[in-house]
């Protein structure tokens, strides 16, 4: 139950400016470079702003909304253009087209941020409600369960994850409790309050992995960072993927990449 | 774990018998919440977004509708009073006993009278008062503060609760809960009776009609009012709706939100002291209508959380609250919306309470669930800005500095060079790494393997 947070009227064109995210740029690599390989596969003309780095979302979660800003304004005007941008992070692309208005709005240059939003899209959301594609013709022989992430709420990415991953032969995409909690991490919360936090993972982590599947998937490696991280700590096997690496794998299966 | 703030200490700390109190109690009623409005209802959102637009609505135009009840309640022969702060409040309704010469108050739950500490102060000045809601009598009896605001003692046991009773002679040591209810029965009965006005507060006010409305699941309200000549009901300005239809969409949510039901178990509609051919019933009823920074709070960026109807969903699904329970809140108000509400009601004591709105992860569960669709995450992020252009030091312990963090991201060759120069990262203090959420965690995570630069390297090359 949720309601929309989403810009209406986001383009859908293929040809799309990529956030690599500040996560996925320091220390994920290969979720960025499944982001890649799945829009190429699409028929999707990607462009890579150099300029780059973060959404501004730390800083503004802090509560550090002039240094958050800073971070916004950059942001902005290294995606200048009309192109769908499009983010592998429900929470970095919800930081731009609903944080941001939050950050901006006594500032002149609130226009050119909501501009800036009104192009943004997670990436599973892009695909499915962008392109309008709802099977993905890839082959995964794995159980599987999938971590909601928090700030997939106010869009339809979640119901977007769920088609695609169900409609992929061979995913066994398993239901888990308490769906709607949070897995802790909320950025600089997690340093301030890491009690909470931590025991806000292990419930977490108990949830995802009941079923003893073979893949714990996410949408957000801010998510996957903390209790991944947790994870490897207590030394549990589980392979961890994110969403795009699961549809970039499925593919290579079914021999299509 | 060592930590500065005080809600994560307090949950660190909690006993595990207090913790599994808190933690399963917050969860059997979310998911009871879940069960009933899932199954009554196609679209609940629909509802929620209705129901918070009409409370948005009469927020917007509070003093018209004010007026209106006000007019709608002296038409029904009732006294409006206003009260303006906490102190004029409690003064009013001390006023109202003496005048009434009124010495023994008989009182149903309100949270509204737990922000005003109204107890202590009648008490102080010589009246007896009793909370008759079985939660609220049990912490009286305990000296003790609600922690949660429709489960007041979720945070106890029923052998705490069997203790307390035996040591207030109520009958020998027996845990079991139909024994204490009997015992808390058979003595509220007499108190009842010995009274000699009724206090209670009202969960929704109808401008059109001048009713207040009760929902109660003891029938504790109904018995506050039934036995004595003079009620009071005490009402905090934003507990208005503009018309009795309203109340149709409010007494469907208010229920299944809080505890899962469909209906509360005793809905009062009162409209007035008791007619002339009525046998029983208060033959004066005063209505007090208090501010107490309302208006503050609605000429703020966070009024929305004036739409509040208490119904706990909020709290119950919180998977923070879950772990800290409501005292960790320090205030009458705790959980999502409390960390909104009470730095807000603190007026210039913020400071001490500007902690409150950094106890969450901004998951967004609160919003979710809210049955007037309150944006609570973003309020409690207004909040965070607040505190921080404030300076107020309870809300910056333990978050990192992200001034240079910040000039980094803003600078590509900086970044670019922080990225390509990473990977000694991997042989350095964990301490350094650059990234704010890296520093504390080394504890309890590993961290991921730095590897910047080179997707941007890959991208490049690729074909």
């Amino acid at each position: 139950m949720s309601l929309l947070h989403t810009p209406p009227n986001r383009p859908t064109g293929k040809s799309v400016q990529l956030m690599t995210t500040c996560l996925c740029d320091a220390f994920y690599s290969d979720v960025a470079k499944a982001t890649v390989e799945i829009l190429d596969f699409l028929g999707c003309e990607i462009e890579l702003p150099d300029g780059q780095t973060c959404c501004g979302q730390p800083a503004f979660n802090a509560g550090d909304w002039a240094n958050s800003r800073k971070v916004i304004r950059h942001a902005e005007k290294t995606f200048s253009g009309d192109k769908p941008i499009i983010v592998p992070s429900g929470s970095c692309a919800a930081m731009i087209f609903h944080g941001a208005l939050l950050a901006f709005e006594k500032e002149e240059d609130l226009p050119a941020i909501k501009a800036f939003g009104e192009r943004t899209w997670e990436l599973v959301d892009y695909i499915v409600y962008g392109l309008g594609i709802t099977q993905w013709p890839g082959k995964f022989d794995a159980k599987m369960t999938f971590h909601r992430s928090c700030h997939l709420r106010g869009s339809r990415s979640p119901e977007a994850v769920n088609a695609l991953l169900t409609s992929i032969e061979g995913v066994d995409l398993q239901p888990i409790d308490e769906v709607e909690q949070c897995c802790g991490f909320g950025g600089t919360f997690s340093v301030s309050f890491p009690n909470i936090s931590e025991k806000m993972g292990e419930l977490k982590i108990e949830n995802l992995t009941a079923c003893k599947p073979d893949v714990v998937a996410a949408g957000d490696m801010g998510c996957m960072m903390h209790f991944g991280g947790m994870m490897d700590k207590q030394g549990m096997p589980y392979k961890r993927m994110h969403i795009a690496q699961v549809l970039r794998d499925s593919l290579k299966n079914a021999g299509k990449l | 774990m060592k930590s500065k703030q005080k809600i994560d200490l307090v949950a660190r700390d909690l006993t595990n018998e207090v913790h599994e109190a808190n933690f399963i109690g917050a969860k059997m009623k979310s998911e009871r919440r879940y069960a009933a409005l899932g199954r009554d209802y196609a679209d609940p959102d629909k509802l929620r977004e209705t129901a918070g637009l009409v409370k948005q609505h009469t927020l917007e135009h509070l003093d018209k509708y004010l007026e209106q009840a006000e007019a709608s309640f002296e038409r029904n022969g009732a006294k409006v009073h206003f009260a303006f702060d906490e102190d004029t409040a409690k003064k009013t309704v001390l006023n109202i006993m003496n005048e009434h010469g009124c010495k023994s108050m008989v009182k149903s739950k309100s949270m509204l009278t737990e922000e005003l500490e109204l107890l202590h102060y009648l008490e102080d000045q010589g009246k007896e008062v009793i909370e008759t809601d079985l939660g609220e009598f049990i912490l009286q009896i305990d000296n003790d503060h609600p922690s949660h605001i429709v489960t007041p003692i979720v945070h106890k046991n029923r052998r705490g609760i069997a203790k307390s009773f035996e040591r207030e002679g109520l009958g020998d040591y027996n845990d079991d809960p139909e024994t204490i209810t009997r015992r808390a029965r058979a003595h509220l009965r007499q108190k009842y009776l010995d009274a000699d006005i009724g206090l209670t507060g009202a969960n929704f006010v109808s401008a059109e009609s001048g009713r207040i409305v009760l929902v109660t699941n003891e029938g504790n309200a109904r018995f506050c009012m039934a036995a004595n000549k003079v009620h009071i009901a005490i009402v905090g300005i934003e507990k208005i709706v503009p018309t009795d239809q309203d109340l149709g969409l409010f007494l469907n949510l208010i229920g299944r939100s809080g505890t899962g039901q469909q209906l509360t178990v005793y809905n009062q509609f009162i409209g007035g002291p008791k007619l002339k051919d009525q046998p029983n019933g208060p033959e004066h009823m005063h209505v007090i209508f208090v501010d107490n920074r309302r208006t503050e709070v609605l000429a703020s960026d966070c009024r929305e959380i004036l739409r509040c109807i208490r119904c706990g969903a909020c709290l119950n699904v919180c998977p923070i609250y879950r772990q800290s329970g409501g005292h960790a809140y320090r205030s009458v108000y705790p959980g999502p919306v409390g960390a909104v509400l009470s730095p807000l009601l603190a007026g210039n004591r913020f400071p001490e309470l500007a902690d409150l709105p950094k106890a969450s992860s901004l998951c967004g569960a609160c919003n979710e669930v809210c049955p007037v669709n309150i944006p609570i995450p973003d309020l409690l992020l207004r909040l965070r800005d607040k505190a921080k252009r404030e300076g107020a030091k309870e809300a910056m312990k333990g978050t990192p500095n992200l001034a240079m963090w910040a000039t980094m991201c803003s600078q590509p060759t900086m970044w670019k060079a922080a990225l390509t120069m990473g990977h000694t990262m991997n042989h350095i203090p964990t301490q350094l790494i650059p990234h704010p959420s890296a520093m504390s965690w080394q504890g309890t995570r590993k961290l991921p393997k730095f590897e910047g630069g080179e997707f941007r390297k890959w991208f490049k090359n690729r074909k």
